[in-house]
């Protein structure tokens, strides 16, 4: 095996055991207070995000799952074409790539829109409706994934890695402060000022001359 | 003849594409002159090459070549001259070789472009470039070559295609070919596809330049110079093949919208979005010195997407996980992706120690953490694409059941996510770099935003009462205030320095192109967030079967169906063609239109729709079924769309401002080459 690969896994794995035991150089008690102090709110951190996640992720599940129930009752009979749009607007043609049932222009898709105008003169619900075309040709007909099995996935996954990552950016963010202030390089604070603007612009202006 | 031609330069294209590759793999380029040079010479060679194995296939549609299949399949004898032109890209096997051909033009570019300037790195630039085209080229030659004839068997009949004449079997004339899918022949397809295919293999510029930068080590601002410049040129062409491809969509698919979260449009998307987060973190590099190792990843993860855009639209996986195990081309084009993708994770790995951060964040509120968000949602909004495309896939796998992740899940998940990025769009250019203030913000801030707050009023009175879109309207409106903003604080500020109001604003715009290009774009996409949140949000639709005479109303107009014609056309389709008027609250006829259904011998349709199109909004007329035997009877559907129109001119305003921000600027080079020959004089001079 080459040598500078296993020295190229090593150092990969070397510095990520150091970024998650965050191990200091550091032996004075002040800084080992102070990384204790880290760590307390770096945890507090990761609960605080995990417990946003999971009532986040409760208030949309839930919100996915209350969908909207066809108004039902009066004097049906005249299902408009607007009516049946409504229901096929939800559903995928079921032989065709990723066209939306309501405007699939074949022939096929025109027959199953008359199978929803027909139950829905019937009185069937929209939730009916769909489950009957789920039953028929699979889940594919539904343009929205379910909640449930492995769809659930598809809602689920996108939302957590990108809190991963918010929580990883805040991480990246909080160190890299940490290090500047150890270093106490204060800088005064660059405010931008309306008077030496014009002198600040016209210095980056010609910079790029 | 040309058969032959074409078939042979292909393969002397794929030869001298490996021939560059094993080269710059066998010598050391730092002392084997000679041999890069040779190199250089057979990556240029592959353009021409390509070039007249492309133009084969262009006089074998022109001649009716129709015992090549893919003629057979791209074109027929009524196809128009302009469309044998453009069916080489009209189909699977021709459209893989357009793809090599624009990449090798491309390396020419580049070879002819950055030769001297970035003279350690052209080396590697080959490699990685040549071994890309060597696979394109690979899949034209051995997977799906257009050159393929067609052979009849002589005792069963069957008719299949061969490269060369399989035993016992004879050639297979067919007297006329199929013809160029009838969605093809418009004017947005003749365009769209060059456009995303350039704007693909321009990403492939900045990773080879990125993976030349990992291999040698010079992991300097040099690179990253010539790499952002690139990239914008990619960008470019890719941003334009997606306006296109939607301009298209809402023409010709007939379903009222323009874009559809279709996977093909995601493939698109998804390298526009992980480029455009690059071209603003490579700012943070260029400034601070920061965030090497993030910049490399954005490359290669571009890179990635681009050829994963490729593998998915061409391989046919998103129809079925079976016909793409059938086929060579997915597995190929799999075990490329997984190839390449890890060869440069390495090399990023072997190279972190180079590639560490000279500066460190000052502060939260600072330009760079910004640009950071803004990476951090850009990213969110790819991996939430990326998923919601490649799921059903893994659903197939997993239960053998398909499932469709259709608009509903993206909007939901990358609505919120696109507002964000806007409004970002909109803070972060007053943010200053290190370090700022919430005064000073609030300062350059309270501006706009009582301006907001009374457009907000002025939405409210025309109509926009959902809470939803006047939060969309309101975050436009703001943005596009803040960047004007930036404008009226650059222009006062020169004209305090003693210039008039247009020299100010013309000076300002010439002498950082850069950043005021970027700012027009941003204005663009001001216009199109407009146009996004009015059409999507208050988008109207009805639909109804009409007698001659008849009317439909919808949102303050009313259309009246007049007439409707059946016949056919030269090239084989059954048209019928309705006239409608339509009507406003008063009863003042606006203008006639024409809805039309075009139904090709193929048997597939195409819904033309008529279109009154004004700034405010779009009246959008389908017709999608009339009654047979009568014909005096028709259905029609109608959208109103308000706003779409600022999309389209919101794609020109950002178009506009990406020519003025990538435009090459002739004395920066000319002046970088003189320093550079400077450098090199005096270091000869000293040794």
């Amino acid at each position: 095996m080459n040598p500078q690969l296993l020295i190229t896994i090593y150092k990969i794995a070397s510095w990520i055991i150091e970024q998650l035991i965050q191990r200091r150089a550091e032996s004075s008690p002040q800084a080992k207070a102070k990384i204790i102090q880290q760590r307390k709110t770096s945890a507090v951190w990761s609960l605080v995000g995990t417990l946003m996640f999971l009532i986040g992720a409760l208030a949309a599940s839930m919100f996915m799952c209350v969908d909207f129930v066809f108004a039902q009752g009066g004097t049906p009979p005249p299902i408009t074409d607007d009516q049946v749009n409504a229901v096929a607007k939800q559903l995928f043609c079921p032989i065709c790539e990723n066209i939306p049932l309501d405007v699939c222009p074949t022939q096929a898709c025109a027959q199953w829109r008359d199978t929803i105008r027909e139950k829905l003169a019937q009185g069937w619900s929209e939730d009916k409706i769909k489950d009957y075309f789920v039953q028929q040709y699979g889940e594919r007909v539904l343009a929205k994934p379910r909640t449930t099995g492995l769809s659930l996935y598809v809602w689920v996954i996108p939302p957590a890695v990108i809190l991963i990552a918010a929580l990883f950016f805040a991480w990246y963010v909080r160190n890299a402060r940490m290090k500047t202030a150890a270093a106490s390089v204060a800088t005064s604070s660059e405010e931008v000022d309306e008077d030496d603007y014009a002198k600040r612009l016209e210095k980056e202006l010609s910079k790029r001359r | 003849m040309a058969l032959n031609l074409g078939l042979t330069s292909l393969f002397l294209a794929f030869l001298s594409a490996v021939y560059a590759a094993v080269v710059v793999l066998a010598i050391n380029p730092r002392k084997q002159e000679a041999w890069v040079e040779s190199a250089r010479n057979a990556s240029m060679l592959t353009f021409p090459l390509i070039t007249l194995s492309a133009l084969s296939i262009i006089i074998l549609i022109v001649q009716g070549h129709y015992e090549v299949a893919y003629v057979a399949n791209a074109s027929s004898s009524t196809t128009p001259w302009y469309l044998k032109i453009t069916a080489l890209w009209g189909g699977q096997a021709g459209s893989l070789l357009f793809w090599s051909w624009l990449m090798s033009a491309f390396t020419s570019a580049v070879m002819l472009r950055n030769w001297k300037r970035d003279r350690s790195l052209m080396p590697y630039v080959i490699l990685v470039s040549m071994i890309t085209l060597a696979f394109f080229l690979y899949l034209s030659l051995f997977i799906e070559n257009p050159f393929e004839r067609l052979w009849q068997n002589l005792s069963t009949g069957d008719v299949k295609p061969a490269l060369f004449q399989p035993a016992n079997t004879q050639l297979f004339i067919p007297r006329d070919g199929n013809g160029l899918n009838p969605l093809l022949r418009h004017i947005g397809m003749i365009i769209h596809p060059p456009m995303l295919y350039l704007g693909f293999v321009g990403m492939v510029v900045p990773f080879s330049f990125a993976i030349a930068a990992l291999i040698t080590g010079r992991t300097d601002d040099e690179w990253i110079r010539t790499t952002r410049r690139w990239m914008l040129v990619g960008w470019l062409f890719l941003s334009l093949g997606l306006i296109l491809g939607g301009r298209w969509a809402y023409d010709v698919l007939g379903w009222g919208g323009y874009w559809g979260w279709d996977p093909v449009e995601n493939a698109a998307l998804m390298p526009w979005l992980t480029g455009t987060a690059f071209l603003h973190s490579v700012m943070i590099q260029e400034k601070r010195g920061m965030l090497k190792v993030w910049n490399m990843i954005l490359i290669i993860v571009t890179y990635a997407l681009v050829i994963m855009g490729t593998f998915l639209t061409r391989s046919g996986v998103l129809s079925s996980v079976h016909a793409f195990a059938q086929s060579a081309i997915g597995p190929l084009f799999f075990g490329f992706i997984a190839i390449t993708f890890t060869a440069s994770m390495i090399l990023l790995f072997w190279r972190w120690d180079r590639l560490k951060s000279e500066t460190q964040l000052d502060s939260l509120l600072s330009r760079e953490a910004a640009f950071l968000l803004n990476n951090l949602l850009f990213m969110g909004v790819a991996f939430a694409t990326l998923w919601g495309t490649l799921f059903p896939i893994f659903s197939e796998l997993a239960t053998n059941q398909k499932i469709t992740v259709g608009p509903p899940f993206y909007n939901q998940v990358n609505g919120p996510l696109l507002a964000v990025i806007v409004l970002l769009m909109g803070i972060a250019p007053l943010v200053a770099w290190r370090k700022s203030s919430f005064k000073a913000l609030g300062r350059l801030m309270w501006i706009p935003a009582v301006l907001t707050l009374v457009s907000l009023v002025a939405f409210y009175l025309l109509g926009a009462r959902t809470p939803a879109s006047l939060l969309g309207y309101g975050i436009a409106a703001f943005v596009g205030f803040t960047t004007l903003s930036e404008y009226v604080r650059g222009v006062m500020a020169r004209m305090r320095l003693g210039e008039n109001v247009f020299v100010a604003l013309i000076n300002l715009a010439a002498r950082n192109r850069r950043r005021y290009g970027g700012y027009i774009i941003h204005l663009g996409v001001v216009a199109m967030a407009f146009g996004v949140v009015g059409s999507y949000m208050f988008q109207q639709e009805t639909q109804a079967s009409l007698k001659p005479g008849q009317t439909l109303a919808l949102g303050g107009f009313t259309m009246r169906f007049d007439s409707l014609a059946q016949f056919p056309l030269d090239d084989g389709r059954q048209v019928s063609r309705a006239e409608v008027t339509v009507l406003d609250q008063a009863g003042n006829t606006l203008g006639q239109l024409f809805p039309r259904h075009d139904l090709f011998d193929s048997g597939q349709p195409m819904t033309i729709p008529g279109v009154r199109s004004t700034l405010g909004e779009d009246f959008y007329v389908l017709l999608v079924g009339w009654e047979p035997i009568a014909a005096n009877g028709a259905t029609f559907k109608i959208y109103l769309n308000p706003l779409i129109n600022l999309v389209w001119l919101g794609g020109l305003i950002f178009i506009v401002g990406t020519l003025v921000a990538a435009w090459p600027d002739a004395d920066e080079e000319k002046r970088y080459i003189a320093e550079s020959v400077s450098t090199l004089e005096r270091a000869v001079k000293a040794s």
